[in-house]
């Protein structure tokens, strides 16, 4: 069942476009992430889904509008921005308080539970602690919402890598279960390579690649060539190609493994080099 | 992930269970959040109650002499003067309650923007009508009901203090005779009342300004009224505008309450006042009615706003 069905989506602040009439599908489940350089449109399209712009075309988040409906959708819906947003006057045993007395699905015990293991202290006032501390804490609110999406705009950013780490294993460990959709942006993506399911890259309000991770795995190869095989593997037609330590390193899209592997080592790519593969030939 | 596929099926809305919570109960945890968030709505009248009740001590040590000259005047002025100090409160935590009114609108919608935690507020299920209506409840409801407790326990502290010192002083506590306790807390209570229904409109206009505007949201509030009076006074001599607004500022007052000259108001008592004369002048209602539609369109822009 899809959890997000976009078409023709499109949004333009002024002459500039952010969204230029994307499609989109995320069934439920799935943990996509959306990987694009800065002014691509993520957080956009990201607003767009939590009903916070007003937008052109079709766009339907658990089968409602997120423009007219945006209070009763975010029952099913769980946000978190970048760390800036919990208020800062607010205590921490006043959010747990205001989040239970609004929301209907919050379990105040298990925000508890996951509050237990960090050393946040109730008493506390946001503006008290450190950028970790408020992730941590925003974390443990929405994984106590028994939500059916969650949507992550830069939820790691500033975070120290520990912090990183300890915030995708809980997410994966203590929340999702397969029934969940997870829509990520972030731009650490080799964080985030083991964790997805799906993967798409969107570059000036344009989706540049949309696939699966199974897609992903078996679709792209880099191989680190042999510099006498250099010229063959360049016949091949690779997608990109970089050079490390006086080695070259190419990318193919859908070759023969067969093959590659006769020219040197083939492993597969990061996300990131595939990103910076794509994003490259873009420009 | 891109193929295209049937609509989003029927299911999907009805999967949704029906769990929520009661309007009543969002609008209630709204408001607390309000409280939590702006402690100088109830700080700024107790500060002033604590300095009232401070100065009415140290003033006690005088309050013999003071009622001996009172009692030497005949019984009408004698009890304007008796009652004077308590009109003075009550006046003044009234209009405390006005100026913290307007300082909490102008930063309402403005605030949530600006420290970016509209995106934390909107990312929970509590529409954007609820939110303006708990936030113009603060100064319509909140701060009126506060302003009247705590004006009837400052009263009341006064007047416990001036029968001590007339008592220590050999007197007999009269004080309590003099002040028709209960009829001047109910006069409070309309006065209240009376003063949110005319500064509505006022609260409205503030809310949208801070919903609306990027920066200086009190210039931009205050400026423009200014300007229009200004203009229509050199293009065509007159002050229609003026005439308009002022009722909401002030004019109310003489509505309510009567000038008992060099600028005091005093209250009236409860048998002189006619609720209906203040309730029903179209001034009233045409404000009441500019109010509903001031905080329908700030309800409306909430929905367009983004962080600043």
């Amino acid at each position: 069942m899809a959890s997000i069905e976009a078409r023709g989506l499109r949004k333009a602040f002024g002459t500039s476009i952010a969204l230029d009439g994307i499609d989109l599908h995320v069934d439920e489940g799935r943990i996509l992430g959306l990987i694009g350089p800065n002014g691509a449109g993520k957080t956009t399209a990201l607003n767009a889904i939590l009903g916070l712009i007003p937008y052109q075309g079709e766009l339907t988040v658990l089968g409602r509008d997120p423009w007219t409906e945006r209070d009763l959708l975010m029952r099913d819906v769980c946000f978190i921005a970048d760390v800036a947003v919990l208020p800062r006057w607010m205590r921490v045993s006043q959010a747990l308080e205001y989040v239970a007395g609004v929301h209907p699905r919050f379990d105040r015990a298990k925000a508890e539970g996951f509050l237990a293991k960090t050393t946040i202290r109730r008493t506390s006032r946001i503006r008290e602690l450190s950028k970790g501390m408020v992730a941590q804490l925003h974390l443990a609110l929405v994984m106590a919402i028994d939500a059916r999406l969650l949507v992550m705009d830069e939820p790691t950013l500033g975070l120290d890598i520990l912090y990183r780490k300890q915030f995708y294993d809980s997410l994966l460990n203590d929340y999702f279960d397969r029934t969940r959709t997870i829509v990520v942006t972030t731009h650490q993506v080799e964080e985030i390579q083991d964790v997805l399911t799906d993967l798409m890259f969107i570059d000036r309000g344009r989706i540049v690649l949309d696939c699966s991770m199974e897609e992903f795995d078996s679709r792209y190869l880099e191989v680190k060539v042999r510099p006498e095989s250099v010229e063959a593997a360049r016949a091949l037609k690779p997608i990109h190609e970089r050079q490390i330590f006086g080695r070259s390193i190419l990318l193919f899209d859908r070759a023969d493994k067969e093959r590659l592997a006769a020219l040197g080592d083939v492993r597969p790519p990061s996300i990131a080099e595939l990103f910076v593969a794509l994003m490259g030939n873009q420009s | 992930m891109n193929t295209p596929s049937s609509s989003v099926p029927e299911t999907a809305s009805q999967a949704i269970a029906p769990l929520a919570i009661s309007p009543t109960r969002l609008l209630y945890w709204s408001v607390r959040r309000e409280l939590w968030e702006n402690r100088s709505v109830y700080i700024a009248p107790l500060c002033a109650a604590g300095v009232v009740i401070f100065s009415t001590f140290i003033g006690s040590f005088h309050s013999p002499e003071r009622r001996r000259a009172a009692l030497l005047l005949d019984p009408a002025l004698q009890r304007a003067a008796i009652e004077r100090p308590y009109d003075m409160v009550a006046v003044m935590l009234l209009f405390l309650a006005f100026i913290v009114g307007v300082f909490y609108c102008l930063d309402a919608l403005h605030g949530e923007r600006r420290d970016r935690t509209i995106l934390f507020w909107k990312s929970l299920p509590v529409s954007d009508l609820t939110t303006v209506l708990s936030k113009a409840s603060i100064p319509l409801v909140v701060l009126p009901l506060l302003t009247f407790a705590i004006t009837i326990g400052v009263q009341l502290v006064m007047l416990l203090m001036s029968n001590a010192a007339l008592v220590m002083s050999g007197m007999s506590a009269t004080t309590s005779a003099q002040l028709p306790f209960l009829q001047r807390s109910a006069t409070l209570l309309y006065g209240l009342i009376v003063m949110a229904l005319w500064h509505a409109p006022i609260y409205g206009w503030l809310l949208l300004v801070s919903g609306w505007a990027r920066r200086a949201a009190f210039l931009w509030a205050f400026l423009p009224l200014i300007a229009i009076q200004i203009f229509e006074k050199i293009a065509f001599g007159t002050s229609y505008f003026a005439a308009l607004l002022n009722p909401h500022f002030i004019g109310w007052l003489s509505g309510a309450f009567v000038p008992a000259g060099r600028g005091h108001f005093t209250m009236k008592p409860l048998t002189a006042l006619d609720p209906g004369a203040a309730l029903w002048t179209p001034d009233l209602w045409l404000g009441l009615a500019v109010a509903a539609l001031l905080i329908a369109a700030a309800v409306r822009l909430r929905r367009y706003r983004e962080p600043l």
